[in-house]
Order: structure tokens, then C-alpha cells, then sequence
């Protein structure tokens, strides 16, 4: 159970931290942790690789996987900007050489990708196995997230096509990460030890410098920046956003004040019950009313559906069995986490329309 | 004292006849700021004055003269709302989201209405939110905290075990790392609630980490670094360092303002990390598990890293540094009227007590020092107030703390000059916002 030594604990002991015997102090409180209790929890996986389970996986079989459970919201190449920020692209062999991502250095990459960044493959390994697939993190096996990671690292041709990814193979993958080099933690915002004294920071020191003068400060004040008369009205009206008691108001910068507040039809509560569960479970992260986002707008399903005899049948199963081919490319996920009575009031909301209520 | 309804302010509704020619010009011309304002905020004080004449001219305020509702019939019965909730003329103070900032809204911000808070505590409705993978209600009772590690003894806690241990309340404020990052090139949000609003104060209820280590039997020496983790979808998980926890500053928190801690927030369980960004307050606190170096984890190798000019980023940035800014005015308001204003903000610091606040009407040219209101508490809000004469002409207001340590929060310049402007996060700079002629506040930088 416990992972050091005697030795640690004699010196854990002499470090006089009080706690000869553990729960000592606080009897009737807490109890120990079972090993199978901690090994269902303890998933984290450290740079050093302490916590990597076990396991392989190759590029070919993350391409399947990964079409199946992550192309709908990062693309088909890992490219997709539509639903998050790119994971693959802005990286290069030469950065792949050196550890460094030129594009970071040089700019004129419009969006930092996840592969620009990230230092080590223990960090992607580690997550993808927290946090993935969005609605549904924790459900991959060990395989599978060495498969779904081979298959990104080959996108960001880290590694080849016919690669397997182990726990042995992940080591020299880590010495081929394309911005390994680009982190440093000398800098004053790490509130522990310093790096001279056993730490990671430089001790809490600031890098910037203003001192606090009082009078004449400057010669003259230099406006560099204001909100462009766009960006007014971006935020919706501001008058709404302020008391309406006090020494200010806010400011009115969206269409025209309303004199009472409408009368809001209330809707039929089976139909909005839909459009709360589309909302709440992450549909409208892939398909908007109206618009595409990843998949098709959700109007143009019903358009397309809605004469269908079997209609409600058809839709309820492409929502519980995913499905592609119909819309486009990017295939849409088995949508495992809605239950029954979901599915159901999802698919009446579409045939009534799929609007907002 | 002057009558209200009479006051001369430059907001006062004019019905449309009184308009002059220019004015009728600057509208037609698409300028649709104070006019319109003006006419719309009027509705209520339009009836003042036709109230007025009728009651006869010079009679007094209606609001004296003719009773109100609330005077004049019974109110409501006790528990009417077994939970309390705000006057529904506070209805514009909620949490908002930026529109854009992201496409998500399960891995989201909501900000705090800065705008409209005194004091410094954010009520608990209010505090700003930031998730990972979306926020659940979590069953107390099938909540756990676990310790493991470099422990002696790998142990497990119930949310009864941790509320029978001795607790501790502590007042400090959560600030995102993020927060201000949307400003870091240029101005792009209107108001302080989207430019400063992912900071939030409260009191803090639980148990300090320490002792709970203390019982395990944590290994000091070699264990330098502790991972907290989520039980959310996300697992979230950050890297502290343990002088923090041996300080005993760090706290296992159920408890925020009296109650609970309001489910966005983590309930039932949350690390408090006083002074550090609000990533490491880790939510809905599942395990500590502690170790010999740093874990390197999404929100500390992908997101949360500061880019500084030529590539490099910084990784493991913590500590909130010292910052200030303006609640009111502030951007996106109308002040009523020139004359005495209460320039009010707040300050605080990831390193400790705030010690001096000064406040610029000139844009930084001449300072004088804020009125620091008590209580000033380390790595909490602190609420500043300064008296200031409005004479009606242009002006940009600015304020400016100083910590215990000495640290003086850095202008624009300054801080661009070190970390240029793709760092994202840890953007402490001196906030200015420019009052107009008309009245109006409006988001501009100073460098």
C-alpha cells in the first residue's frame, strides 16, 4: 500500500511532523484507503512516466477509434476549430529536431494548437484517459488511449504510420515532442521553493517593476487603445447590466429599452423538456437551430426527416446509434448518455420544429 | 438640498422638442450614445414632472406626496421565499458570459458583476464560474476524499469524517489566471464585470490540508509537491507546492459564506489556495495524493502556460500578483450628473495585504492615495473609496495598488515591455477607463 521505503518513513518520522501513528490525533476520523481503492483512482500519469499503465496500441487502430468517438468535435485530422481549439498543426520536423515550435517563436499560426504547446506526451496520455470523450471521460481502456494517442501523434507526424505505442515506445516518442524545450519556470509565480533551494521557480521574484510616483509621472498620456464602436454591442445592453438605482446607469447599446417586460407564452413543457436535454447533454455543442456547427442544423434534420413515416423511429435511432455518411464525412457518435425518456423528448422537439422556446 | 426631480443632470430626459439642431444632426448621424440614453432611461422621471405639475409646481416630490403602494397595504407574509433572493430591481446584476470567448458552455467562464458589488465579499450566487467539463450536483454522501501518495498510511475521508475535524474560516479571493486576458493586445470588452469579473471573494470554511497530511503521515521531506484532482467529468488536476500546504494556509473548504459551497463552486468539497490562480482551487475535491515533482498535467502543460515574446512559455505560473482596479465608474456606465462621485474599486495580492491604493483622474500624470476600507485582510479583497469632484470634462480614471512585499501593480507599458502580449494569462495591469463629456465610461489602456 504504501509506495516508499522504511527509510522514507523514518525520515518522514524525524522530520517531526507529528504523526507517529496515523489518525492518532483525531481518532474515529477517516480510515485507511484499500489498494484497490486507490488503484481505481490514482490514474495520473507524471512526465517520468510514474503511473503509465501498461498497454499498446497502434496508429492504425486509434484511426478507427478516433473516428468513431473524437472526429466529431476535433475533425477528421485532429484540425477542427469548430467546437475546441485545434489539437494538430503548427508543428514541423525541424521543431520535432530541436524541441523548439518555430511557429511560437515567429508567430503567423493563427491558433496555438494543443501540439504547439504541450512538452510531454505524458500530459496527453494522461488526460485522454481523465477527461475523454467529452461526454463520456473515463470510458477508454488502457489500449485504447495508446491507440487514440499513437493515432495524434501521427497526425503530427511524430511518429509513423505503422507505430505502436507502449509504455516502453512512449519514451522515445517524448524525445521526438515537438516543443519539449519550450517551457521554463524561471520566473517569480511559483509560490514554492526555488530552483537553487530544490524547487522549480526563482524564488518569487517579479519581473516587472513600477515604482509608485505620484506627481508630474509623465510628460504626456499615451492612449493606446479603445473599444471600438463594434465591440459596444457585442456584450448585449449594457443598461440591463447596471442598477437601476446609484450614482451611474449603464449605458444603452443594444436596440431599444423594453417599456414592460412580454408576456412569455409558456411552452409546451414536453417540447422545451427536448430542447433542455439537446442543451444540457451537449448537442447544440455539434448542431446548431438553425446553423451547421459540426453536424447539420437541427431544422434542416427536421426538414429533411420530418415527412418520413417512420420519422420518430429514424431520428431516435440515429440519436442513440450515431451514424454518417448522411450529412457529410464527420460521423456522429452514439449518443450513449441520453436515457430513453431524453432521446424521446428530443426527437419530439425536433419534429415540432426545433426551436427555442 | 436640491429637489430631484429638478437637478440639473446631464443625463436629465428632455423630451424631443428640446433638442437642438446639432444634436438632432449627431443622431440622425447614427451617434446612438447618451440621446438615446437619455430618452430611454427616462421613463420613470418623465412622470415625475408631469406628476409635479399637476400636484402644482413647487409642491414637492411625488414620491413624498403621493403614498406608495408599500405604505398604504399589507406585505407579504414571513418564508414567502424559504430562500431568500434579491429585489427584483437588482435584476441586471447576474453572472453573464462573454459572448464568443468560447464555444462551450460546459468548458466556460461566467463572470461576476463587478459593476454592482460593495464590500468585499461576492455573494455566493455570484461568484464567477469556470468549468472544465461541466458542473454537477454532487451527492454528499457519495462524495470521498482520498490521500495517497508519499503518505505513511493512504487514507479516506467522508464528508462526515472531514466536517467533525476542526475548521477554520478564512476570507480570500479567487482570481482565474485568465482573468484581464481577454485585454492583453488591445481593449475588447466593454465592461469591468467581462474585463476583471472571473475574481470573486468569500469566506471560506474547512479544514487546513496540513492536518489532514499530519494524520497520514505525509512525507514531508521527499514530498514536496502535492496533485489536488476533481471528481468531475474532468478530473481537474493541479500541482501545489507544498510549502504552501506546510504554511497552513491550504484549506479542504466545504463551507463558503456561511453555507455550503454553491455546487458550481465545488460542492461539497474544495481546495482553497489563497493567493494562487483560481485553477488550483480545485472543485468538487476528490484526491491529494503527494509527491516528489511536479505532475505536468493538461492545465499545467496546454492551458495555463503564459507565452512570453520568442516562443518560450512559462510553465507552473501560480501567484495572482498584485492588482487593482475600478468597479464605479467603469466602463459601459453614465454618471448622472458632474459634481461628488465615490470612485470605489478593489484591490488584492496573491503575495499578502494590500498596503496602499492611489487613484489618477489624469490618466496617470498625478496620483493621490485611496481611503483602504477595513477589514484589510491578506490575499483577500480590499475595498478602496476615493472622493472625487466631477467638473464635466474628459478624464481617464486609473488606480494603482502597492502589496506588503513592496510591489507596485505595473502600467501597460511595462508589463508589455517584459511579456509582450500573447501570454493569455497573469495580465495584472493598471486598468483606465475614460469619462467622457456626455457622461459616459467607456474601456480604453494607457501605456
Amino acid at each position: 500500500m504504501s509506495r516508499f521505503s522504511k527509510t522514507l518513513v523514518a525520515l518522514a518520522l524525524t522530520a517531526g511532523m507529528g504523526a507517529a501513528t496515523a489518525f492518532e490525533g483525531y481518532p474515529g476520523i477517516g480510515r485507511p484507503a484499500t489498494p484497490a481503492e486507490v488503484q481505481a483512482w490514482d490514474i495520473d500519469v507524471r512526465p517520468d512516466f510514474k503511473g503509465l499503465p501498461s498497454g499498446r496500441g497502434t496508429v492504425a487502430d486509434g484511426e478507427v477509434l478516433w473516428e468513431a468517438k473524437c472526429a466529431s468535435c476535433h475533425g477528421i485530422f485532429g484540425e477542427s476549430n469548430e467546437v475546441f481549439t485545434p489539437l494538430i498543426g503548427g508543428t514541423t520536423q525541424e521543431d520535432i529536431r530541436t524541441g523548439r515550435v518555430r511557429a511560437l517563436a515567429e508567430g503567423g499560426f493563427p491558433q496555438r494548437t494543443t501540439m504547439m504547446k504541450v512538452p510531454t506526451v505524458s500530459t496527453l496520455f494522461d488526460y485522454i484517459r481523465r477527461a475523454m470523450p467529452w461526454t463520456a471521460p473515463k470510458s477508454l481502456s488502457d489500449d485504447e488511449v495508446y491507440a487514440l494517442l499513437a493515432y495524434m501523434l501521427h497526425l503530427a507526424e511524430v511518429v509513423p504510420a505503422d507505430f505502436e505505442l507502449n509504455e516502453r515506445t512512449i519514451r522515445e516518442v517524448q524525445e521526438r515532442m515537438p516543443n519539449r524545450n519550450g517551457m521554463t519556470t524561471d520566473h517569480g509565480m511559483w509560490p514554492g521553493a526555488p530552483a537553487s533551494q530544490g524547487g522549480i521557480g526563482n524564488g518569487g521574484v517579479p519581473d516587472v517593476r513600477n515604482v509608485a510616483c505620484m506627481s508630474d509621472c509623465k510628460p504626456a498620456v499615451e492612449l493606446v487603445s479603445a473599444l471600438p464602436e463594434y465591440a459596444r454591442d457585442a456584450h448585449g445592453n449594457l443598461a440591463e447590466q447596471n442598477r437601476v438605482v446609484g450614482p451611474v446607469r449603464g449605458q444603452q447599446t443594444v436596440g431599444e429599452a423594453p417599456a414592460v417586460a412580454p408576456a412569455v407564452a409558456e411552452a409546451d413543457s414536453a417540447i422545451k423538456a427536448g430542447y433542455d436535454a439537446a442543451r444540457a447533454k451537449g448537442c447544440l455543442a455539434c448542431h446548431g437551430l438553425d446553423n451547421r456547427v459540426v453536424g447539420p442544423g437541427f431544422k434542416e434534420v427536421v426538414a429533411r426527416h420530418r415527412d418520413r413515416a417512420d420519422a420518430a423511429a429514424y431520428l431516435a435511432g440515429k440519436i442513440r446509434s450515431g451514424g454518417s455518411g448522411v450529412w457529410g464525412a464527420v460521423p456522429m457518435p452514439p449518443q450513449g448518455q441520453l436515457t430513453d425518456a431524453e432521446v424521446e423528448a428530443i426527437v419530439n422537439w425536433l419534429l415540432s420544429g426545433a426551436k427555442a422556446p | 438640498m436640491t429637489n430631484p426631480a429638478f437637478r440639473p443632470g446631464r443625463i436629465r430626459p428632455a423630451p424631443e422638442n428640446f433638442l437642438s439642431e446639432e444634436q438632432i444632426k449627431a443622431v440622425a448621424a447614427g451617434r446612438r450614445d447618451f440621446l438615446r440614453s437619455a430618452f430611454l432611461a427616462a421613463g420613470a422621471a418623465m412622470a415625475a414632472p408631469a406628476a409635479m405639475a399637476a400636484a402644482g409646481r413647487g409642491a414637492g416630490d411625488p414620491a413624498i406626496l403621493e403614498l406608495p403602494e408599500w405604505s398604504t397595504s399589507l406585505g407579504k407574509p414571513v418564508a414567502t421565499n424559504p430562500y431568500g433572493q434579491p429585489s427584483k430591481y437588482e435584476a441586471g446584476l447576474v453572472r453573464r458570459q462573454s459572448p464568443g470567448l468560447t464555444r462551450v458552455p460546459g468548458s466556460s467562464v461566467s463572470f461576476t458583476p463587478l459593476q454592482g458589488l460593495f464590500g468585499i465579499i461576492t455573494p455566493s450566487g455570484l461568484h464567477f464560474e469556470r468549468h472544465h467539463q461541466g458542473w454537477h450536483d454532487v451527492d454528499p454522501n457519495r462524495h470521498r476524499l482520498m490521500i495517497n501518495g508519499m503518505v505513511k498510511t493512504e487514507a479516506v475521508y467522508t464528508m462526515d469524517d472531514l466536517m467533525r475535524l476542526p475548521s477554520v474560516s478564512r476570507i480570500h479571493f479567487i482570481e482565474c489566471g485568465a482573468n484581464t486576458g481577454m485585454e492583453w493586445g488591445n481593449v475588447a470588452v466593454p465592461t469591468v464585470q467581462y474585463s476583471h469579473g472571473m475574481l470573486s471573494c468569500s469566506e471560506f470554511t474547512g479544514v487546513p490540508l496540513k492536518l489532514i497530511l499530519d494524520m497520514c503521515g505525509a512525507d514531508y521531506k521527499k514530498g514536496r509537491y502535492i496533485l489536488a484532482e476533481g471528481a468531475d467529468g474532468s478530473s481537474m488536476t493541479r500541482t501545489i507546492p507544498m510549502e504552501m500546504v506546510e504554511s497552513g494556509e491550504v484549506l479542504v473548504a466545504y463551507g463558503q459564506n456561511g453555507e455550503m459551497l454553491r455546487p458550481e463552486n465545488g460542492y461539497p468539497l474544495r481546495l482553497v489556495v489563497p493567493g494562487v490562480q483560481g485553477v488550483s482551487w480545485v472543485k468538487w475535491l476528490r484526491r491529494i495524493e503527494v509527491g516528489d515533482m511536479p505532475w505536468g498535467t493538461k492545465d499545467e502543460a496546454v492551458h495555463y502556460i503564459d507565452m512570453m515574446p520568442g516562443g518560450l512559455h512559462r510553465q507552473y505560473t501560480s501567484i495572482q500578483e498584485c492588482k487593482s482596479v475600478i468597479t464605479s465608474p467603469s466602463g459601459g456606465q453614465i454618471l448622472l450628473d458632474k459634481g461628488f462621485h465615490n470612485i470605489t474599486g478593489l484591490a488584492w495580492s496573491g503575495r499578502g495585504k494590500i498596503v496602499r491604493v492611489d487613484v489618477s483622474t489624469d490618466g496617470g500624470i498625478n496620483w493621490k492615495p485611496a481611503r483602504l476600507e477595513e477589514p484589510v485582510l491578506s490575499k483577500a479583497l480590499t475595498r478602496f473609496n476615493c472622493d472625487w469632484v466631477w467638473d464635466g470634462k474628459p478624464c481617464i480614471l486609473q488606480s494603482r495598488a502597492v502589496d506588503e512585499t513592496g510591489y507596485v501593480q505595473p502600467s501597460y507599458g511595462q508589463l508589455r515591455k517584459v511579456r509582450g502580449t500573447a501570454s493569455i494569462y497573469h495580465n495584472n495591469a493598471i486598468q483606465s477607463w475614460k469619462v467622457s463629456e456626455s457622461g459616459e465610461v467607456g474601456n480604453v489602456q494607457v501605456l
